[in-house]
């Protein structure tokens, strides 16, 4: 699962939906994996418009990563070559890295997800459902 | 023709055997291919890479055509040897173990995009106690609604058990706020005519493509007064009418006969 990944996905249990602590999920006993990636600046800077800057940042600290700048970079354009280092940091990080294995805890409801192989696991117990 | 759907629930269905086999033929790689570059021409996305989610990913066979086309994916599905077919074929999208009938999981506004080949006709099954298809229906498109940008547009070809699913699906899709419909492709074949579920989560500044689509709208018949129906009646509907009425009033009343209203024979 990408690192990008980690900045969408909430809960899926529907008491959680109206709650703000079900997004994002806690990330434990995580093991990372660099995978090259085409690079494609159009694409970084669409969904930079669309991130959740501080949802990123809880992510990455419970990675191991505190190095990221604490506001979001904006108005970035991906056709000014001045930009690219930026974008090539950011494709590193978003679509590059990626969570093989872990735990995904909710905020809400405390359900532990499974990751495995790079697939989490979202099937919910009857008693979720 | 057996449908898989009536065999057993997707995610027994699709094991290790059913999923390899599912995969590998050219005949099933090629009408996937065509059902998802349909899907995106209906769609009529812009140029630029969008950010796609595949409900019902499978192994991946339309996720690579999304790759192929230059938009990055994320896929669901309930089967794990499906999954796990996807993750030896090395596909480009993140791939998640999900159950569309309890909800997509991601955020509000995540997806620009979303499709889905031959899978939501799964959610009209129940395949285990305590289970509403109409409730899965509800939560699924409730939460892809939620899923996706305003102006989201969602396609997806199904396989449709009967008129009744349809309807279901198309109920469930309103009720959630989405708009749109139903495209029938190849409506005269029996064997290739296609379902593609059209919508748009509130309004987009590019259309659905639908080109080459003619429009059935639903024919409206003006309700007649009861004048109007009284002067249309033939003689046999006449004394029906008269019939029902005075039984409603206690009168004893012949039977129903087929010689009722007949007109008799000339005699002379």
């Amino acid at each position: 699962m990408k690192l990008l990944t980690t900045n969408f996905v909430k809960c899926a249990v529907k008491a959680c939906d109206s709650s703000a602590d079900s997004f994002p999920l806690k990330y434990e006993d995580v093991q990372l994996v660099q995978e090259e990636q085409d690079f494609n600046p159009e694409f970084i800077a669409n969904m930079l418009e669309r991130l959740d800057w501080a949802a990123l940042l809880k992510v990455a600290a419970d990675l191991g990563n505190t190095s990221l700048p604490s506001h979001k970079p904006d108005d970035v354009d991906p056709t000014l070559t001045e930009n690219e280092p930026l974008l090539r940091d950011l494709h590193s990080l978003l679509l590059e890295t990626q969570i093989t294995e872990g735990k995904m805890v909710c905020g809400n409801c405390q359900h532990v997800y499974h990751i495995k192989n790079s697939i989490p696991n979202f099937l919910l117990p009857p008693h979720l459902a | 023709m057996s449908r898989p759907e009536e065999i057993a629930p997707a995610e027994i269905f699709y094991n290790d055997s059913e999923s390899q086999k599912y995969t590998t033929s050219t005949r099933v790689q090629h009408i996937q291919a065509k059902m998802t570059f349909r899907a995106l021409e209906l769609l009529n996305l812009e140029d630029f890479p969008h950010y796609i989610l595949d409900v019902g990913c499978g192994s991946g066979l339309s996720g690579e055509i999304l790759t192929e086309e230059g938009h990055f994916w994320t896929g669901l599905d309930i089967a794990p040897s499906m999954l796990a077919t996807g993750l030896d074929r090395e596909v480009e999208g993140d791939l998640f173990l999900s159950d569309i009938g309890n909800g997509i999981p991601f955020r509000a506004g995540t997806f620009d995009a979303a499709i889905s080949i031959s899978a939501i006709q799964w959610l009209c099954n129940a395949d285990q106690s305590g289970i509403d298809p109409k409730k899965r229906l509800l939560r699924f498109f409730n939460s892809l609604f939620a899923s996706l940008k305003r102006g989201g547009k969602f396609c997806a070809q199904f396989y449709p058990l009967n008129d009744l699913q349809t309807e279901n699906i198309l109920g469930a899709a309103k009720i959630a706020g989405f708009s749109g419909g139903c495209v029938l492709d190849d409506p005269e074949s029996k064997k290739n005519k296609k379902y593609y579920l059209v919508l748009t989560a509130g309004r987009s500044e590019r259309n659905i493509n639908l080109e080459n689509v003619t429009m059935d709208a639903p024919e409206t018949t003006r309700k007649l007064s009861k004048k109007q129906i009284k002067e249309n009646e033939t003689r046999k509907d006449y004394i029906k009418r008269k019939k029902e009425l005075m039984k409603k009033r206690g009168k004893v009343v012949a039977n129903d006969s087929r010689y009722m209203a007949r007109p008799r024979k000339i005699r002379f």
